[in-house]
């Protein structure tokens, strides 16, 4: 996020797009509806009709997928009614000339053909977005997981640059992470790109760092995504280390992937359940838990905060970082004689720009964001203050494109894919939390009514859904939450998986996988 | 511009906008508050927070009152620390008991210390007409809340505790937005429901606690953990421990409070000053964290052996194994046919070794995480 937790109930105008917020970031969106009860617009861009909709007062229904001509038809709009802050786009961005000219042709009536959404909303929305003093864009994997995510995420920073809304209070671009640590995890360097603090591997300069730092030869080059180490399974990758990761069940495409993890020569795998993927496993080592390990983890705001065991281990479990540094003392590595997490997080710290400011000792309270480049430094609760770190904005001229696999007659309905409230993830752990099966016992399609109709389907009985990739049996609820021809499921149960019918494609830069868009056909059971 | 006033006969000062119990708190006066919650708009309900406001005709509600230049405030005057005490002796006198479970919640205390503070007696006078209301003040008389059945595994409502404070109406409301229950009737009469005074479950209510953290009387209480610990004398109970961390689910990073006692997890509480999130929690950082403790957890590391299952092993065996994998697959393939994925679960510690193994191990960059699915 660009802008800290407490900005959210700090705009004017709010565009919440590919985020179903109120049941994936329930506390984040209390501040949303602090802002809307404030008097702040809300508009809320998503092909369901979910709970920020509900409380929305511009309500963009976009078909799956279609997020980059909304966008554009919103850039259009803002241009040609003059709402660009010529300031900004003076003093901080580079290619507004060029950025113009491209999207002069696509216009709110382009859009709508694409989007589904009349332009006179798409309009509606700009002219709010574009006319007020604090506008923030918030989204979620709704944007990321198609195979124009990065097309998706440079339409919005595209919106912002053009009217000056980052930098400042109540502004920004603000993406949910979904894991409590997932940030930590990329700000610790575990990227093919990307040392820790995001100093990229190819650099000379850093990989001479990196060098000296650990005492071996470092790689030139990048290294390949988990997305392309699956597809390479059994052809040029043979061993594997997972390390708290249901693999099997969140990734697409769920047939490959579990052929993928059999064709290894070796698969390692440290979690504190015998998950689906631990259980293709040749070793499984058992780790501590949350309230079992002491360790630092750093929230979708940057927000460095430190974790604390409560209880002991069952067992014989292990800390992940211990039971890392035994594998590699056995296996001859330097540097991984650790004693406690204390110093493995002090030396990230050593090694990292953004945290080099912080320590064990500093993060325990929790009160600073990153970057916080050395220890005077109050941390960075807005990014982007007065200049941008790689000097200009830039405005990216981006083009539609379809999804990996459209609708036909043979798959006629979009499935769409996330999590819901009561669940997390593949249920690992909130399926063994008592009491959450009495508000969510099984999952189920959510499908319009008009849709059981049309396809022969009854409310509540089971139905075949099938993809490219497979077939799978879910029960069928009727849902207004569902427009005509989308249906939803969560990838949360072992016994619907859901991933086995998706993973059509994937964005070529980031990799990601288009979880949020599979064609299907529905029949009954 | 510096705005004062007098407190107790020393003069303070206050910004724009701060109410005189604000700034009564901020000079560490003990006003007794029941209806308060400082994330809540001032209600100005349970009136316990009375103060002597010079030229005013009667003592006013410092929640309520917003500081004015040159106030002359008493907080704590004989007349108004009897008013305070009857208030209680009212208010505890309609209630079934004061002394409740601390894991009721996290202010479900608040009622029983002040009871304490301002040394009010029970007479345990059995009212022969109402045996079952038996912890009673000097005041006897009518008493009000129904207790709804309500079959959900987390939020108990034990409503014959309730004393029309309205916290759980306004957190429901103004912290979460939600709206899911408010206030019928009025008097003795009055009752917290949900619309059409129906279960939680068929509200808009998304058990995120709230309404339970904020309860001062434990009528509306964590069930799930009331379960966790056997009913018995609290004295014979371990002492509740506290530990500060962050919440294991989504991104948002709530700080929470992991309630143990004889090293089990017997509950979470929000954590106040949580930086990202000031209290608030969900339904997955307030109920679902049972999974920690569940007999399912792997506790040896295992496996896998001739007969193509997974099997118990020690951890030299098992470290063994898994190294001798690394150096086969290393020795026949090549250092680019190894890949590590880190967690994003696991604390920064486990990721930074995780590509640390990978970089300074093997020479590559072949380590993830799992952020792209």
């Amino acid at each position: 996020m660009s802008n800290p937790l407490v900005d959210m109930q700090k705009p004017d105008v709010i565009f919440c797009i590919g985020t179903n917020m109120t049941e994936c970031h329930p506390v984040a969106a209390t501040g949303l509806k602090k802002a809307v009860a404030r008097g702040a617009k809300l508009i809320v861009a998503d092909p369901r009709r979910i709970g920020l909709a509900e409380m929305s007062h511009l309500y963009l229904p976009l078909r799956v997928g279609s997020d980059t001509a909304l966008l554009l038809g919103m850039a259009h709009v803002i241009a040609r009614e003059g709402l660009v802050d010529e300031e900004f786009i003076k003093n901080r961005t580079v290619g507004f000339d060029e950025f113009f000219e491209h999207i002069s042709q696509w216009t709110p009536e382009w859009a709508e053909t694409i989007t589904g959404v009349p332009a006179k909303d798409i309009e509606t929305a700009a002219m709010w977005y574009g006319s007020a003093d604090k506008s923030a864009i918030y989204y979620t994997l709704g944007i990321t997981e198609h195979i124009c995510g990065v097309e998706n995420v440079q339409s919005l920073c595209n919106l912002a640059l053009m009217t000056g809304n980052i930098g400042r209070e109540g502004t920004g671009i603000n993406p949910m992470r979904g894991q409590n640590n997932i940030q930590g995890a990329g700000d610790s360097g575990a990227l093919p790109n990307n040392y820790p603090g995001f100093q990229s591997v190819t650099e000379p300069a850093n990989q001479e760092k990196f060098k000296r730092e650990y005492g071996t030869e470092v790689e030139l080059e990048k290294g390949i995504t988990k997305v392309t180490a699956l597809e390479l399974c059994g052809d040029s990758i043979h061993a594997m280390l997972i390390d708290g990761e249901n693999t099997l069940l969140s990734d697409p495409d769920r047939k490959h992937c579990e052929h993928a993890l059999r064709s290894l020569e070796h698969l390692v795998v440290i979690d504190i359940f015998l998950t689906e993927t631990a259980q293709l496993a040749d070793v499984v080592f058992p780790a501590t838990a949350w309230g079992e390990t002491d360790g630092v983890c750093t929230n979708t705001e940057r927000r460095v905060q430190r974790m604390r065991a409560a209880v002991p281990p069952p067992g014989e479990a292990k800390p992940d970082w211990w039971i890392i540094c035994q594998l590699a003392q056995r296996l001859g590595f330097n540097g991984f004689d650790f004693d406690s997490p204390t110093p493995i997080f002090n030396e990230l710290c050593r090694v990292s720009p953004v945290y080099a400011g912080l320590d064990w000792e500093r993060v325990d309270k929790g009160e600073y964001q990153w970057p916080v480049p050395h220890k005077e430094h109050p941390g960075t609760p807005r990014l982007h203050e007065g200049e941008f770190v790689n000097g200009r904005g830039v405005f990216s001229n981006v083009h539609y494109r379809d999804p990996a696999e459209t609708i036909d007659d043979a798959f006629p309905i979009w499935l769409t894919t996330g999590r819901r409230l009561q669940s997390y993830h593949t249920r690992t752990q909130t399926g063994r939390a008592q009491g959450i099966e009495y508000l969510l016992p099984e999952e189920a399609l959510e499908v319009n009514p008009a849709d059981i109709e049309k396809w022969g389907l009854t409310d509540g009985e089971w139905c075949k859904m099938s993809s490219a990739r497979g077939s799978i049996t879910i029960k069928v609820k009727a849902m207004n939450r569902s427009p005509r021809g989308t249906v939803f499921a969560s990838f949360s149960f072992a016994d619907v998986p859901v991933n086995l019918l998706t993973g059509s494609g994937y964005d070529p830069v980031t990799h990601t996988a288009e979880l949020k868009v599979c064609p299907v056909r529905l029949e009954p059971l | 511009m510096v705005h004062k006033l007098t407190i107790d006969g020393k003069e303070v000062a206050f910004s724009e906008g701060e109410t005189l119990l604000e700034v009564a708190q901020r000079h560490h006066k003990e006003i007794p508050t029941l209806c308060y919650d400082t994330r809540l708009e001032p209600f100005g309900g349970c009136r316990l927070c009375i103060v002597e406001l010079e030229g005013a005709r009667n003592p006013v509600a410092s929640c309520t009152t917003q500081a004015a230049p040159g106030m002359v405030v008493r907080t704590a005057t004989e007349e108004i620390e009897a008013y305070r005490k009857t208030l209680i002796e009212m208010v505890i006198s309609e209630n079934r008991e004061v002394d409740v479970h601390p894991l009721r919640g996290y202010a479900s205390g608040e009622l029983a210390k002040l009871r304490d503070r301002y040394a009010v007696t029970p007479k345990r006078e059995l009212a022969r007409d109402r045996p079952s209301r038996s912890e009673l003040g000097k005041i006897t008389g009518a008493t009000s809340g129904t207790s709804k059945s309500d079959d959900n595994p987390f939020i108990l409502r034990d409503y014959e505790l309730c004393i029309s404070c309205y916290r759980c109406v306004r957190v429901c409301a103004e912290q979460e937005g939600d709206h899911a229950i408010t206030v019928m009737n009025r008097g003795f009469h009055t009752q917290i429901a949900t619309e059409f005074d129906g279960l939680l479950k068929d509200s808009a209510c998304t058990f995120c606690g709230q309404c339970i953290q904020t309860c001062p009387t434990g009528a509306l209480a964590d069930k799930k953990a009331m379960r966790a610990v056997p009913v018995g004398a609290v004295s014979n109970r371990a002492p509740l421990e506290k530990t500060r961390t962050i919440c294991p689910y989504c991104g948002v990073g709530c700080s929470v409070d992991i309630l143990t006692q004889d090293e089990k997890i017997v509950g979470v509480h929000p954590a106040m000053d949580g930086p990202a999130n000031q209290g608030a929690l969900c339904v997955k950082g307030q109920f679902a964290y049972d999974f920690v403790q569940h007999p399912d957890r792997l506790k040896t590391p295992l496996v896998r052996e001739e007969d193509g299952e997974l099997h118990e092993a020690t951890w030299e065996d098992a470290l063994d194994r898994a190294a001798e994998g690394f150096r086969k697959t290393h020795a026949a393939h090549g250092r680019h046919s190894i890949y590590g994925i880190a967690s994003g679960r696991a604390p920064s510690e486990a990721a930074y070794l995780m590509q640390k193994f990978i970089r300074a191990g093997f020479g590559t960059n072949y380590i993830d995480n799992c952020s792209r699915a």
